[in-house]
């Protein structure tokens, strides 16, 4: 496939978002705003306990209470109370355990699902929780991940009769070798902490069973509506085409909204079951135990060198916190980082070996990077503990083992072909701006001094695959889905332009973005194009929002569909003009007889003529559209150099990012302006969970940081203004040339933080601080190191 | 997030609020900028049967000068109290504070007076009320009664205000010339509540520190003195190792809470940086 877009006008272009005065006014319709007539409401009620025998449950007072209709427990639900499937089953001996809606005889973490109350009104619903009255027998919390491995661990789900959910083992060349031919081996535990997505918008689902015959129209606040019309009739039995399903405008998601949630399968089956529109939205309380949390790993990380700086070997352990349930990817998350462990990296050998855990505390799955910001927060500290030990530049390792610009294409030792790269020129660019040399001056003259305030650098030289596909690549590894992506361009009799894509934006700028695509594809200006999206009625084929795919896989489906329209119009044209279409150029939106510049006609006068259809060449059907479906040649590998001026105050321990530099190279850039947004709430997010963000339990399985004055995000005011740059070496599985950046800023940074407060420190002896870095954190490992020094 | 049922009455003057919340019993609360009573009822942690209203009080507004004192009206917003030339000639340290409070959306709806009656131990103006030597003055159906600061503080979200009491405004002493001031906040992001804070009001003559008062805030249920450390202060030189002698001892007798933000070892340590610097500044060593 080569690109067609002989005039660039609009790629490129920091377009202002079209769709950002309805966003930013909330002049829009989120699904709670979607107001159903009859609508029922509905609350659920939730295990306050993290584990536990229901021993009775007694619904009459709340069933009597005012405006109360009907409450379900799962007895009542019987044959209706669906399972949740696990659609990445990532070993043939995976235990998959059953994920009823609501719970059947035991709960197995904080916020289970035990009953739904459905009242005339919300605040009924809300009132008559309180008229439920469980009773639960406590059983024991199953919370360390180690201890849950032993011999005699207490069961999360006693009939598996283990809380191991899967274990494997993926060898890349002989690591055993490289580690005898090494002459250092630096080996260190991370703690990738669980961290709670927190979108602005919590979840809401809204069920109208009133559609044209028989039809269920579901509303849900989801990042993949094409993929829950399909998980919702697997797992409730309606026939697919009586779903519709419609993700209005979503208000973030990072992952969170990558997911078959109960509450979408209670609503629709409880619709179903009256008659009556259903309507349910999270509480930020319930956000915080219900919506799946993300990371939760140990990683067991050992790296092998020689002398002089050369990676022999890398060998990997995790052991990964699948929470009490298998959400729809929950087991493949560590792989989706597997891969990635060897970042940019050239080595002999890599040992990859992953056990998963059940454990009664909340479900975990994707959540920004999935996977991959795991695996490079481990590559990229411990390249740093790496240079330390060898008394390295951190930059001078990485330097010695990256694979260099001319050796793209490159196969890694984890399997994978990297398309592009050029690592020297993204770093170059961010040493100029970082101000390197005087920043480590500094560092020394605060070093020399004992000043109170010490500085650190923080490295991270990153890569990430995007665009999960292709679909074939999918399947081999077990994962239940295709990895295509759909789009219909239709230009209509007047002359404007829709665009129906499979990709489901939530908050990403998909309407602006595409539409420059498309204006320069078919030739005519951004402002008439409209993007259709997020409805299986509008926009029936899609794979939707995740993985930085939606422009890696569906740009491609953009471009492919703009050039049947233009193929289509240039034979109408030429036929209209009695020209030979071969003799035709198609330039700005216009095709002209070449050499004859008096003979020319407009995309949009020959949309009105397919429409009439008086006089179209024979043989041709009416009507000017053009669809594709892309299944992509291969991911695409966007990588930057990202760099942290840290301040530690050494007596309280806090950490302040003084100077954050990224340069990010993720091909060619659709919009400039959506891509540096998509670096700066990426970074903060990183930053999250260097810094700030940590799901906290106690020994009872509760949830400690359950609001958001606990579980603590960072804002505006804590951040430093990021000095973002790129360079841009285009990708060659893609036609535009383009990667993707929707989770760049989250996988680089958190390393470079966490980088930067150990090399404030390390002259004190700090050789690793546990995320996230918190002050007490930060000045116990002070503390310690300091006394430890002393003995 | 769904409050639980309750009655709202709006007075429209204090004797009449003041009626509506004895007459409310033990249920009614008031209202004032609702920046922290209606989070609590959102997440059903408070379920009063009757809100009192006193947000749109005018005789609970402004700020004026008393001669050897200035006037805080329960009710005024946190913004209008930072921006005040009373206030910033008279008790800078407690615009420097209110600055600190939360963010520009809570302090335009949040007041001073919700702030001190609502004596969130993490509440960074109960403290510096508490140092400035405030006087609070309350209505009930008795009358008005005018209470210390220092008898104010009771307990974790507790005050000397009986539930038919009003807190009506805040008498704040006008510290002299020769007086310098900080408050340091120590939290995790700028939202946050304190982890722990230190206000600090430091009279130098001479070259000497002649009187300083230190109190400390989420070292206890309410806001407290660093006792020790003020002795220690009280004639010492205004230098570095003499303030850092006496800020060893601003943890004496505390016995803080541990909880998710620090344990108490840690507060304590914070306690002493945080008094430490926090003379610094106000003694402008």
């Amino acid at each position: 496939m080569t690109a067609t877009v002989e005039h660039v006008a609009n790629i490129g272009r920091p377009l202002r978002r079209k769709e950002d005065a309805r966003l930013l006014t909330g002049q829009t319709q989120w699904t709670d705003s979607i107001k159903l007539p009859g609508a029922l409401h509905m609350t659920l009620v939730r295990s306050p306990v993290a584990h536990a025998r229901i021993t009775s449950v007694d619904k009459s007072a709340a069933e009597a209470m005012p405006n109360v209709v009907a409450v379900f427990t799962a007895a009542d639900l019987g044959d209706l109370n669906a399972r949740i499937p696990c659609v990445w089953p990532v070993t043939d001996d995976i235990v998959m355990p059953e994920f009823p809606v609501l719970a059947i005889d035991e709960v197995r973490h904080v916020g289970d699902v035990v009953a739904a109350v459905l009242a005339t009104d919300a605040a009924s619903a809300e009132d008559a929780l309180e008229g439920v009255h469980v009773e639960y027998d406590t059983l024991p919390a199953v919370g360390d991940l180690e201890a849950a491995l032993a011999d005699g661990a207490s069961l999360v789900h006693s009939s598996a009769g283990t809380n191991q959910c899967y274990t494997m083992n993926v060898p890349n060349g002989d690591y055993a070798a490289a580690k005898a031919a090494s002459d250092v081996v630096v080996s260190r535990r991370f703690i990738q902490q669980r961290l709670i997505p927190s979108p602005m918008e919590p979840r809401a689902v809204a069920v109208s069973p009133m559609g044209t015959s028989g039809e269920l129209t579901v509303w849900s606040a989801t990042q993949i509506p094409h993929v829950l019309r399909v998980l919702l009739a697997l797992s409730t039995g309606i026939p697919e085409n009586r779903l519709r399903v419609i993700a209005p405008d979503v208000g973030g998601g990072f992952g969170a909204k990558l997911q078959l949630y109960r509450e979408e399968i209670l609503a629709l089956v409880l619709a179903n079951k009256l008659g009556r529109p259903v309507k349910w939205t999270e509480t930020r309380s319930e956000n915080m135990v219900a919506t799946h949390h993300g990371r939760g790993q140990i990683q067991d990380i050992e790296i092998a060198a020689t002398k002089d700086g050369i990676l022999k070997g890398l060998k990997v352990t995790l052991t990964a916190d699948m929470g009490a349930y298998l959400q729809i990817i929950t087991p493949g998350i560590p792989l989706l980082g597997m891969f990635m462990y060897n970042g940019i990296y050239k080595m002999d050998a890599y040992d990859f070996s992953c056990t998963a855990v059940f454990t009664t505390k909340t479900p975990t799955d994707a959540y920004r990077g999935a996977g991959r910001p795991e695996s490079t927060y481990a590559i990229e500290r411990i390249m740093d503990e790496l240079a330390a030990e060898l008394g390295m530049d951190p930059l001078g390792l990485r330097r010695k083992n990256w694979i260099t610009h001319e050796e793209f294409p490159y196969t890694t030792i984890a399997g994978l072909t990297y398309d592009t790269g050029n690592y020297e020129a993204a770093t170059a660019r961010a040493l100029e701006l970082f101000g390197y040399d005087e920043l480590r001056a500094e560092q020394k003259r605060r070093r020399d001094s004992g000043d109170v305030v010490q500085l650190g650098i923080g490295v991270s030289t990153f890569t990430e695959m995007c665009g999960l596909a292709p679909s074939r690549t999918l399947g081999a590894l077990k994962y239940v889905a295709g990895g295509w992506e759909n789009c219909t361009i239709r230009v209509l009799p007047l002359g404007k332009v829709e665009l129906v894509t499979g990709t489901s934006p939530h908050g990403q700028g998909h309407e602006t973005a595409w539409s420059q695509i498309a204006a320069d594809v078919i030739g005519v200006p951004v402002e008439d194009i409209e993007i259709i999206h997020g409805d299986t009625g509008r926009a029936p084929y899609g794979m939707d929002t995740y993985g930085s795919r939606s422009l890696a896989v569906g740009g491609q489906a953009i471009l492919r569909a703009g050039e049947k329209v233009v193929e289509k119009a240039k034979l109408i044209a030429a036929h209209q003009m009695e020209a030979n279409p071969d003799d035709l150029e198609f330039v700005d939106g216009a095709f002209r007889v070449k050499g004859d510049p008096e003979r020319s006609t407009t995309i949009q006068a020959v949309a009105f003529e397919a429409f009439t259809a008086h006089n179209l060449p024979d043989g041709m059907e009416p009507t000017l559209s053009g669809e594709s479906t892309v299944d992509p040649a291969d991911f695409s590998f966007p990588h930057g150099t990202h760099l942290a001026a840290i301040e530690v105050d050494t007596e309280t321990g806090k950490a302040t990012v003084r100077k954050y530099v990224c340069v990010d190279d993720v091909g060619v850039q659709i919009n400039p302006m959506i891509v540096e947004g998509q670096v700066h709430g990426g970074v903060a997010q990183g930053i999250g969970q260097a810094l700030y963000e940590g799901a906290e339990y106690d020994d009872d399985g509760n949830l400690l940081t359950a609001t958001l004055a606990d579980y603590l995000i960072p804002s505006a005011a804590d951040l430093p203004s990021f000095i973002t740059d790129q360079t841009v070496t285009p990708s060659t599985t893609h036609p535009l040339g383009t990667k993707g950046v929707g989770e760049a800023g989250a996988i680089a940074s958190t390393p470079a933080i966490i980088n930067g407060v150990v090399d404030a420190l390390r002259h004190l002896g700090v050789t690793d601080v546990t995320m996230p870095a918190t002050p007490e954190a930060v000045w116990r490992t002070i503390v310690a190191a300091q006394s430890g020094a002393q003995a | 997030m769904i409050p639980a049922t309750f009655d709202y009455v709006r007075p429209d003057s204090l004797a009449d609020a003041v009626s509506a919340l004895s007459g409310g019993g033990e249920d009614a609360k008031v209202l004032a900028g609702g920046q922290s009573l209606m989070p609590m009822l959102r997440i059903r942690l408070a379920s009063p049967t009757l809100l009192v209203d006193c947000s749109r009080l005018a005789e609970l507004r402004g700020i004026s000068d008393d001669g050897d004192a200035i006037v805080i009206g329960a009710s005024t917003p946190h913004h209008d109290v930072m921006h005040d030339p009373l206030v910033m000639a008279h008790a800078p340290l407690i615009a420097r504070t209110t600055a600190m409070v939360a963010d520009p959306a809570i302090r335009h709806r949040g007041t001073f007076g919700g702030s001190l009656a609502h004596a969130d131990p993490a509440g960074d103006l109960p403290t510096v009320s508490l140092v400035l030597g405030a006087q609070m003055v309350l209505a009930g159906p008795n009358g008005r009664r005018t209470v210390a600061a220092s008898d104010f503080f009771v307990d974790y979200f507790t005050t000397a205000l009986e539930p038919d009491e009003i807190l009506v405004s805040v008498r704040i002493p006008k510290l002299g010339a020769g007086w310098g001031y900080d408050y340091q906040k120590f939290h995790r992001t700028a939202q946050a509540w304190a982890i722990v804070g230190v206000a600090a009001a430091v009279r130098r003559e001479n070259g000497t520190i002649a009187e300083a008062r230190v109190g400390l805030t989420n070292m206890a249920a309410s806001p407290g003195r660093a006792a020790t450390t003020e002795s220690a202060l009280a004639g010492a030189a205004a230098n570095v190792d003499a303030i850092a002698a006496a800020a060893a001892h601003a943890a004496d007798g505390t016995n803080p809470t541990s909880d998710l933000h620090a344990k108490a070892d840690f507060r304590q340590h914070l306690a002493r940086v945080l008094t430490g610097r926090a003379v610094r500044v106000a003694a402008g060593v």
